[in-house]
């Protein structure tokens, strides 16, 4: 369960858009913008640029066609020049129409070419459609003398525009090339900074998240301006955390001391008080309130000690434990207890490692220990077995008890649940919750069966070997 | 045994003292840690019961602060049964830690694991007629014949051998043999007199049922 609590945890951060997916899609954006915007530019500029040229040709050709208007004998007479039409062509291949007026009377030329309304003097320019399709016309318009007479004649020159269109539209892809080359390098170059300056964050939350359960020391890595007000709330945060765990840890210290001080005087007032009481029914009333007295200690420890395995699970130490050395610390610890009843703890012990947190194996394995001295008739034997195999590292703890009876292992280890075979011995039903709760905690389990030899009950503590 | 015991609230140390007194224990109490030093200064102690928790410091580190100059064993008395605090105390040189409340004779049992483990329980003969009873080795011996006894037998035996003559009930012996929460009856007493009886036979010393009222040792 405690596993599970971490994992919740982890699954209530629930992260939103990345930041540098956001930052380099941003950044991205602009980019495209920009080379849009200038990719529309370049285009207009080509097409302006191009069209002017052509308007520029257009107006030196029929200026040069005007110039050889002439007057002979009154008839206006004219020559096209060769050169005006081959300027003409130097742009493109489109076509070229021409009309040389004067006044409605056509002179050469394409009669049903409209050309724009001029004046003398100026050209003008003019868009219009002429046989299906889209020309480019300018006319000029010069005023020859025939027989003492004014005459203004209009000479108009046109050309199809897909000449100059294809130039505008090579100018525009090759900007459009350009555009989109600028735009890769752009977003690629923008995802690289955005990555470099969101290293210091990712090397902080590294740094934050390799240490070990109890290290609530400052940060103290050096990182740009922008992270210290993370980095101050962080270190903020892990004071707090650690005056609160202090003062958690100070308050059940505090809270024992204070339980526990009493019934300790109860205890021993009522042991005294048994010695010098004679009567049986005073006896049995002492006997009484000191059973009751164990028994509310023994649930204090148990429920004690549930806090802390079940605070020390969250966060495991991993540190290299030797079961052997730790089964006999256990069982030394226990002896005089077990001597009382005048019970021998057997060790059969072969090497084993194991890795975890050797203050919760400990604990695992007194529990056991302690719930089979305690239900062990007196003058029997309680074998601890060490040893390793098949990967897994196993300490047998088997009594000449009861046994568990008929009920499903499982339900022995709910919390505060007890055999049907506990009648007169004080207890908690903590003991096997806790040891299930600390091997758990370290990928073990708990194992209960039947002792073969003995006919008691057999705990297995089954760990993954180191 | 003379002990030291070292716990600032008084009225446990008073009913401690009393209960120790009743198993022939004689007790000194210090309240304070350098109350505990001056005691210590002036007297030898086969034992020191110290509490964790005192007004002038921890006794976890008194014991680290004057190892190196006490020698005496130490028990340390624990309010706390957190695994790491027990650790802590074992670490810092204490011999075993005891949980409060405790029950009288599994600190008996703790006092003289102890000090087994440490040699220094004292010789301690008790002449049962033709028989010697070695209550701290656990024998008895009687012509060429040395037997051990269980940890039951040692202390039903011992119970008998500090009151010769006197009528004990079993409720009684039941009260100052086993630790409140074992699963004993009174006829576990009758087995463990049978024994007993069985072990002393021939030395002149017999275990007398009296009926209704109990059992009395004669010599």
């Amino acid at each position: 369960m405690t596993r599970q609590g971490a994992s919740d945890a982890a699954r209530g951060v629930r992260p939103s858009w990345p930041i540098a997916r956001k930052l380099t899609l941003f950044l991205a954006a602009i980019v495209a913008l920009l080379a849009l915007v200038s990719w529309g530019m370049v285009t207009s500029f080509a097409r302006e640029a191009a069209g002017r040229t052509q308007d520029n040709i257009l107006a030196a050709s029929a200026t040069s066609i005007a110039e050889t208007l002439r007057s002979e004998g009154g008839q206006v007479r004219l020559e096209l020049p060769y050169a005006a039409f081959s300027m003409l062509g130097a742009i493109s291949e489109d076509r070229v129409f021409y009309r040389v007026a004067a006044g409605d009377d056509v002179l050469t030329g394409y009669a049903d070419l409209e050309g724009p309304d001029v004046t003398p003097g100026e050209p003008s320019f003019g868009t219009l459609p002429y046989r299906d399709m889209n020309v480019r016309a300018v006319s000029v318009m010069r005023v020859i003398l025939a027989d003492g007479e004014a005459v203004p004649i209009t000479v108009t020159l046109a050309q199809t525009r897909g000449g100059v269109r294809g130039i505008a539209a090579g100018l525009s892809r090759q900007a459009a090339y350009l555009s989109v080359a600028v735009f890769l390098l752009a977003v690629g170059m923008s995802a690289f900074a955005v990555r470099s300056s969101l290293r210091p964050l990712n090397t902080m939350a590294q740094h934050v998240s390799t240490r070990g359960p109890s290290d609530l020391r400052p940060l103290r890595r050096r990182g740009p301006p922008e992270l210290m007000p993370l980095v101050r709330a962080l270190n903020r945060l892990m004071d707090r955390l650690g005056g609160s765990i202090k003062r958690s840890e100070d308050f059940i210290a505090e809270a024992a001391h204070r339980v526990r001080t009493p019934l300790a005087i109860v205890r021993t007032q009522a042991e005294i008080a048994l010695h010098s009481v004679e009567e049986e029914a005073q006896k049995q009333t002492l006997r009484r309130v000191i059973r009751a007295v164990d028994d509310s200690s023994r649930s204090a420890s148990q429920l004690l000690d549930h806090a802390m395995v079940s605070f020390r699970a969250d966060d495991l130490a991993r540190e290299r434990v030797d079961l052997p050395a730790l089964a006999e610390g256990v069982a030394d610890a226990l002896r005089p207890t077990a001597e009382m009843k005048d019970i021998d703890i057997a060790l059969a012990i072969s090497p084993a490692e194991v890795e975890g947190d050797a203050i919760l194996i400990q604990n695992a394995l007194r529990n056991v220990l302690d719930n089979a001295i305690k239900y062990s008739p007196a003058e029997t034997i309680v074998r601890v077995s060490v040893g390793n195999g098949g990967g897994e590292a196993r300490i047998a703890v088997s009594d000449e008890g009861p046994g568990f009876g008929e009920e499903p292992a499982a339900h022995l280890m709910e919390r505060f649940k007890r055999g049907d075979k506990v009648e007169g011995v004080v207890g908690s039903g903590l003991g096997l919750t806790i040891a299930e709760e600390a091997l758990s905690a370290h990928g073990g389990r708990l194992e209960l069966g039947r002792n073969v030899e003995g006919g008691g009950a057999c705990v297995s503590l089954i760990l993954p070997a180191a | 045994m003379r002990f030291l015991l070292v716990e600032d609230n008084a009225e446990l140390a008073d009913s401690v003292v009393q209960r120790l007194g009743l198993d022939g224990h004689a007790v000194d109490h210090a309240a304070t840690l350098s109350d505990a030093e001056a005691h210590l200064e002036v007297a030898d102690y086969d034992l020191i019961l110290l509490d964790v928790m005192l007004p002038d410091g921890d006794g976890r580190d008194f014991l680290a602060r004057s190892r190196d100059r006490i020698n005496t064993p130490v028990i340390v008395l624990t309010a706390r049964s957190q695994i790491s605090d027990r650790v802590g105390a074992l670490d810092q040189g204490a011999d075993d830690y005891i949980t409060k409340p405790f029950d009288f004779s599994e600190l008996e049992a703790r006092c003289r694991a102890v000090l087994r483990r440490r040699g220094g329980l004292a010789r301690n003969e008790i002449t049962l007629g033709a028989a010697v009873f070695e209550p701290n080795a656990g024998t008895l011996r009687h012509g060429d014949a040395v037997m051990d006894l269980r940890n039951r037998e040692i202390r039903l035996l011992e119970v008998f051998a500090r009151n010769p003559g006197q009528i004990l009930s079993k409720s009684q012996l039941l009260d100052r043999l086993f630790s409140q929460d074992a699963d004993v009856t009174e006829n576990a007493i009758e087995v463990y007199v049978g024994r007993l009886r069985k072990k002393l036979d021939g030395a002149g010393v017999r275990i007398e049922t009296v009926r209704g009222l109990g059992y009395r040792m004669s010599l």
